[in-house]
């Protein structure tokens, strides 16, 4: 990578950690609901627990993961609400019309909402364990947690680039949010997959790759190193990234045409 | 202008534009730009003048025709055509949480602007359009004006030989319009910046325009200086207001009798104009007319030719307000068109 490219992407990724940092609406309810829901849950379905074969020792180590997950969510929607609004004022023209390349305008957009993603992650950490989570990997499991968060964030941020590029305005964008949140209800979230009973909600679960990321980030919490676990959460955000990627810059080539 | 500088800076020949669902915003333009002078683009609302801009600053693939800036084919060579051009576009394209400063630090490194050199440069721009005082403000917080200045000076970082101005006055109040003017002419004046601006307000070309072409439905209706164009008119025009607004299309008839040629035109605002045949002298006929009929007159006043008096003989129309239905349905098609029929970089 050229020192300009450099110099490109790291100008954009400022931009991004800017304006992302002076949007109170988008940075406190990223931070704040996924606690509320967490805080809910862990209070009103502390007894699921006690099922028998219910892997985690308490109920709050086991939905600790859920706000990680829903930071991948919130990097949809404030990503691509970002991008879509950069469409509707012309500020994409005015980046169209610089030498930016297009990898570093993707790249660049990214920064922010990975910088959020982490801010997300410790909070939810330093929170879930205040409460009384248990987490077994130490701090080695803390880097790979946030490595994950990051690897998570990556690939829904994909989705809302995706998202802009292509529908251009920012109520399209929001309007995945719902749509994800489904695929969210419809994983491992509230319960393991051996203990749902409905058997399409479990057909549904077992296959979602949501639940396999939700596995890699239990995995980290309780009973020790689980490096299958963790490779398939890394590899579900892999896939994603590698089916978005692709998508994002055809979305971008058919947005920016300039010759 | 010597010899070295007769090139033109811009150079366009059947220019088209076709959109897959929409019209021909485009249809077959021709026009040359001397470099340092400021080009006029004048027409009503969906005349093809932002469809224009797009394509000479690489924003949008022609679909036949050719285009050349600063010696550049823009259908080919456009990122050489990019490093010779600066633009504003429509709607001033600035980021609400940055602050004007950083936005010249964003534009200026993706110029790919030596770094000692980003901040010098940023600030005298920044101090050239007035705005040193609010250059550490976010742009949110900007007037119409400062976000046009600002714009503006965005589109200088990278010292351009060539600037397009898409509508840059729309929405400003006379002072903040009579600021930019100000700048574009001391850009074309001093720093000898070719300007390519597109307008619809007749005073803006009139005052700021060495040349003028007026666009209406993608096609060029006339070109030269304003003076010329207003003096190949001649006739000047009548423009009266009925006592009696119900009374607007009997006057209508009465000084239909006056025309040098087309239909009186219905303002908005309640008057009736028409292009006056024998000049000064038939009012005093108009006046007899007006009151053999027994229509009383509210006012009565007579203009020198105008440029919208030039778009009216040639198109039939007055520029006013002409073509606001044109200009919705030719934006979205633009707009969602530009999505979908991209070609890479």
């Amino acid at each position: 990578m050229s020192a300009y490219t450099r110099t490109q992407i790291s100008e954009l990724a400022r931009r991004s950690l800017v304006r992302t940092a002076r949007q109170p609406a988008q940075v406190i309810p990223a931070i704040t609901f996924p606690l509320f829901l967490f805080a809910i849950n862990a209070a009103g379905l502390d007894a699921a627990a006690e099922l028998p074969g219910f892997p985690a020792p308490d109920y709050l180590t086991w939905i600790i993961a859920v706000p990680f997950m829903q930071a991948g969510l919130f990097a949809v929607a404030g990503l691509g609400a970002d991008l879509a609004r950069d469409i509707e004022t012309g500020f994409l023209d005015r980046l169209a019309l610089t030498p930016l390349s297009r990898t570093g305008l993707v790249s660049g957009q990214m920064a922010g909402t990975i910088a959020l993603g982490l801010v997300q992650g410790v909070i939810f950490l330093a929170i879930g364990l205040a409460a009384g989570a248990t987490f077994d990997t130490g701090a080695a499991g803390v880097v790979v947690l946030l490595a994950l968060e990051v690897a998570i964030v990556f690939a829904f941020g994909l989705i809302g680039i995706t998202a802009a590029f292509r529908f251009g305005n920012g109520e399209a964008v929001q309007g995945l949010f719902p749509l994800l949140f489904v695929f969210l209800f419809l994983s491992t979230m509230a319960l393991p997959a051996d203990l749902i009973e409905n058997d399409w909600f479990r057909a549904i679960a077992e296959h979602n790759p949501v639940s396999f990321m939700f596995s890699g980030i239990r995995s980290l919490f309780y009973g020790g190193w689980d490096v299958a676990a963790l490779a398939e959460a890394f590899g579900v955000a892999a896939i994603i990234s590698a089916i978005f990627l692709p998508l994002a810059v055809r979305a971008l080539n058919a947005r920016v045409v300039r010759t | 202008m010597s010899s070295s500088q007769r090139a033109a800076s811009i150079e366009v020949e059947g220019l088209v534009k076709q959109f897959k669902k929409g019209p021909r915003a485009v249809d077959g333009i021709d026009l040359q730009v001397a470099p340092g002078e400021i080009y006029g683009f004048l027409g009503p609302n969906g005349a093809g003048k932002s469809t224009t801009v797009l394509m000479l600053t690489t924003l949008l693939p022609p679909t036949a025709g050719s285009a050349r800036v600063a010696g550049w084919e823009v259908a080919t060579d456009g990122a050489r055509v990019r490093e010779s051009i600066g633009a504003a576009l429509q709607e001033a394209a600035l980021d609400p949480f940055l602050t004007g400063r950083e936005h010249m630090r964003l534009q200026t490194s993706l110029h790919g602007i030596a770094k000692a050199e980003r901040m010098r440069r940023g600030d005298e721009l920044i101090e050239r359009v007035g705005l040193s005082d609010a250059a550490d403000r976010r742009v949110g917080g900007y007037s119409g004006g400062m976000k046009r200045r600002l714009d503006l000076a965005l589109s200088l970082v990278h010292g351009p030989r060539i600037l397009f101005l898409d509508e840059p006055t729309t929405g400003l109040d006379p002072q903040s319009r009579a600021s930019l003017w100000e700048e574009v002419e001391r850009l074309s004046k001093e720093d000898g910046v070719t300007v390519f601006l597109t307008t619809q307000y007749l005073e803006e070309a009139d005052a700021l325009a060495n040349r003028v072409g007026i666009i209406d439905r993608g096609r060029i209706v006339a070109e030269g200086t304003p003076a010329v164009l207003k003096a190949e008119i001649g006739e000047p025009s009548l423009e009266v207001v009925p006592a009696e607004p119900d009374r607007r299309e009997q006057m209508a008839a009465v000084l239909q009798r006056f025309s040098a040629g087309g239909d009186c035109v219905h303002h908005e605002h309640g008057s009736v104009g028409v292009r006056l045949k024998g000049g000064d002298a038939a009012m005093a006929g108009v006046v007899r007319a007006l009151d053999a009929e027994g229509i009383a007159v509210a006012s009565l006043q007579l203009h020198a030719p105008t440029l919208d008096d030039v778009f009216l003989d040639k198109t039939g129309r007055s520029l006013e307000g002409s073509g606001d239905d044109d200009e919705k349905a030719g934006a979205f098609v633009a707009d969602s068109e530009r999505a979908v029929e991209g070609t890479p970089a």
